[in-house]
């Protein structure tokens, strides 16, 4: 795509996935085997031809840009356009929103050559095709199209996700935020198209008047000023907003189907590589209706799980209902059910770890 | 352009005829390896590991997929401003182009590419063999003996020493002489297709190797012999791990089997020593229900309903419900239906089996079967549907 600058935004990340996001950003947090969410994100930019995309991350960005490295697996190393990481320039200071984020990296904005700028955070699993977000937002000749998905799934603890009202026109009448959808809500999926002159005159007025959130100052406060847009997406997308729900939508991958319409021909999830080896089944290994990395090594019984790169399943060893991050070791005789183990978590042989009521997860490297 | 320590040139050129259908359409060093690699991801990756970092990749038969294949080099850490990977084709200059003739041939094209890194030692090395291999120690064994040349050697079992180059060797492993696959060897040292030359002395010879017309222009059968017909040094390096030449359909079958035991003498997984390859970027491979999986490795982006016994399957292959794969070598992006047995074969990229079809012989006396590229294999007993 010509002209287009994309922006992941990773300023209003909510830390509801507790103890996976306590050493690192949410857009971080492993999913499906052997990706970062951040990938659909990044992907979907790759897949509609952007290719200068700027992270902005606010804290605990370390395994971000770990992750994202020069952008070469996802062919962001150029020299024109590229990868650009702008994290806070400030760092003791609190960070008041991202429009003070953005204003603080405004040469950035006033020097990219794009004229229009499409703004996603770094946390949806979805195939998202901004190309045709892109066509919607000229065709109805909007300032600003703000991307909506209708909420589905049970009931959500806490109000974390932000809805929008929409008219038949499909104009966006009202935003209220930190809401517990309701089944059909409009949920905001903080994705917007915006050209870039109005977003830098927005960035400079909001911050002038001591305003510092996008949604808040410049989308919700112009809805009667600017024409904003609906665009309603439809595809596939799991609301991941807690442990149960990030360990749900992960087995529902658990299914050729799914398997197919997210990883299909025509569209690639890019993720860093790491030229691990195929996985190697032994004599002894059982495994079912799981979805399984390379690098692994498997000689034990494997059921309705997920086992990302490098993983070590030792004989005698069970894992059902399990979520196994990078370089997991589970030892002989170890039996692990509904567990969602963080990266290099080892459980010793003979062991035995259950998650009772819902999905327990494992913190990073530890040893049980 | 400062002056290199050194520099390697793969002779990626051949056909590998032997190879039959596999190489049809792709010379032998693109041949898909290990369910994931193609053979040239070892002689690069060992270079990486080696820390080289300029190599000129000589093709001639077949270069296309290659050529996409080695593309820029960041696959190996060889994407640099000065030296990374140069694919090198035959070329035409004012005085004309010709064909490599050759191996030493084709270095002797590449002498201007070669002296513009002006590096001291050349390393000269073939895509034909799967092996993990620090060529620094043999660089350090080299400048040690104060050798013009060293050619790597293997200890190979006596009764197959005629299938090879020996060499032959005094006590302290100074060569002298080479046999190239002599009908009764005198030593069971048989040459790994990696010589390390001193660039000046190897500059010469191949000028003077080209300007006779009776040599053929080939390392093994006319540089080595010349050098030690003039008493040049040359010593032999001795390698004690795994090397495999995988030239022939056997062979090729034999090394992934050799993949699969439960103590492999060759690991793919080893982390101090990756083997780097050109990444298509698939999902994780979903084992179903329905499957069985023992004894086999298995890539990213398969999808199996079947039972997979013993065998190396590449990225993207589909095994239907109902169907066996035992003993056998399945490349990239093969379709299997359901109800298919395949047994003690190798199925090349892109091929579709059929439901009901059956691949191999299971007797182990019997050939390996080889399905080439892109073919589809019907079920025999199939009733034809006619459309009215």
């Amino acid at each position: 795509m010509e002209n287009v600058l994309g922006i992941i935004n990773l300023i209003n990340e909510k830390q509801h996935l507790k103890e996976l996001t306590a050493h690192r950003n949410v857009a971080s947090v492993p999913f499906g085997g052997r990706y970062r969410l951040i990938d659909f994100t990044m992907s979907n930019f790759i897949n509609a031809d952007v290719s200068k995309v700027a992270v902005f991350p606010k804290e605990k960005y370390l395994s971000v840009m770990d992750h994202l490295g020069s952008g070469k697996e996802w062919n962001l190393d150029r020299r024109s356009g590229g990868l650009h990481i702008l994290p806070p320039i400030h760092p003791d200071e609190k960070v008041t929103g991202d429009m003070k984020q953005f204003y603080d990296h405004l040469s950035f904005f006033e020097r990219a050559e794009a004229d229009t700028v499409i703004i996603s955070p770094g946390c949806h699993v979805c195939k998202l095709d901004f190309n045709e977000v892109l066509d919607y937002h000229k065709k109805h000749k909007a300032d600003i199209t703000v991307v909506y998905k209708d909420y589905v799934g049970e009931l959500i603890e806490k109000p974390i996700y932000n809805t929008c009202s929409v008219d038949s026109d499909e104009d966006i009448t009202d935003i209220s935020f930190y809401t517990i959808p309701k089944p059909g809500d409009h949920v905001c999926l903080e994705t917007f198209v915006i050209s870039k002159a109005l977003l830098v005159n927005l960035i400079k007025s909001c911050v002038a008047s001591g305003e510092y959130d996008f949604l808040k100052d410049a989308v919700k406060a112009n809805l009667h000023r600017f024409t904003v847009k609906g665009y309603n997406f439809t595809g596939d997308m799991p609301f991941i907003h807690s442990i149960e729900s990030f360990h749900s939508s992960n087995m529902n991958f658990l299914n050729p189907t799914v398997i197919r319409s997210f990883f299909g021909d025509t569209w690639d999830v890019y993720t860093k590589i790491k030229h691990e080896a195929p996985t190697k089944y032994s004599r002894s290994s059982k495994v079912t209706n799981s979805l399984i990395a390379n690098g692994c090594v498997i000689e034990g019984t494997v059921e309705n799980s997920i086992l990302f790169r490098g993983v070590k399943v030792k004989k005698g060893a069970i894992i059902r209902n399990s979520i196994i991050m990078q370089k997991g070791e589970i030892e002989e005789d170890a039996i692990v059910e509904n567990i969602i183990t963080d990266k290099e978590v080892k459980i010793t042989s003979e062991k035995t770890v259950i998650g009772l009521n819902q999905p327990t997860v494992i913190k990073k490297a530890e040893v049980i | 352009m400062g002056a290199k320590k050194w520099i390697a040139m793969l002779l990626a050129g051949g056909q590998g005829s032997r190879l039959g259908e596999l190489t049809i359409g792709l010379a032998k060093p693109a041949v898909p390896f290990g369910g994931k690699y193609r053979i040239i991801d070892f002689p690069l990756s060992n270079c990486t590991h080696s820390g080289i970092d300029t190599v000129g990749v000589l093709t001639q038969y077949q270069p296309l997929i290659l050529n996409d294949y080695v593309g820029n080099g960041k696959a190996w850490d060889l994407d640099l401003d000065v030296g990374g990977v140069s694919v090198l084709p035959p070329y035409q200059g004012k005085e004309g182009g010709e064909w490599y003739k050759g191996t030493a041939n084709a270095v002797y094209q590449n002498i201007q590419y070669i002296d513009n890194y002006d590096p001291e030692h050349v390393l000269i090395l073939s895509g034909d063999h799967i092996y993990k291999m620090d060529y620094s120690k043999m660089l350090d064994y080299h400048i040690e003996k104060n050798a013009e040349a060293t050619i790597a050697v293997i200890q190979v079992p006596w009764q197959e020493a005629s299938r090879f180059g020996i060499m032959n060797t005094n006590d302290d492993d100074k060569v002298t002489q080479f046999d190239e696959k002599p009908k009764y060897p005198k030593s069971n040292l048989a040459s790994m297709g990696v010589y390390l030359f001193n660039w000046k002395t190897l500059r010469r010879y191949l000028i003077n190797d080209e300007k006779d017309a009776t040599s053929s222009n080939d390392f093994g059968s006319n540089i080595i012999p010349k050098m030690l017909e003039d008493r040049k040094k040359l010593y032999a390096y001795r390698f004690n791990d795994y090397w495999k030449d995988v030239g022939t359909v056997e062979s090729l079958w034999q090394a992934h089997m050799d993949l699969l035991e439960e103590k492999p003498n060759f690991q793919l997984d080893d982390q101090q020593w990756k083997i780097f390859a050109r990444n298509a970027n698939h999902p994780p491979q979903y084992i179903s229900s329905d499957a069985e999986v023992s004894q086999s490795l298995i890539n990213e982006g398969c999808m199996i309903h079947g039972k997979i016994e013993h065998s190396v399957l590449s990225y993207n292959v589909q095994v239907g419900y109902g169907s066996t794969i035992k003993d056998s070598v399945i490349m990239p992006n093969v379709t299997i239906g359901e109800n298919v047995h395949i047994e003690r074969s190798i199925i090349a990229s892109n091929c579709i089996i059929e439901n009901g079809a059956v691949v191999g012989n299971s007797a182990v006396t019997s050939d390996i079967t080889l399905i080439g590229e892109n073919q589809t294999i019907i079920n025999p007993n199939k009733k034809k549907i006619t459309l009215n």
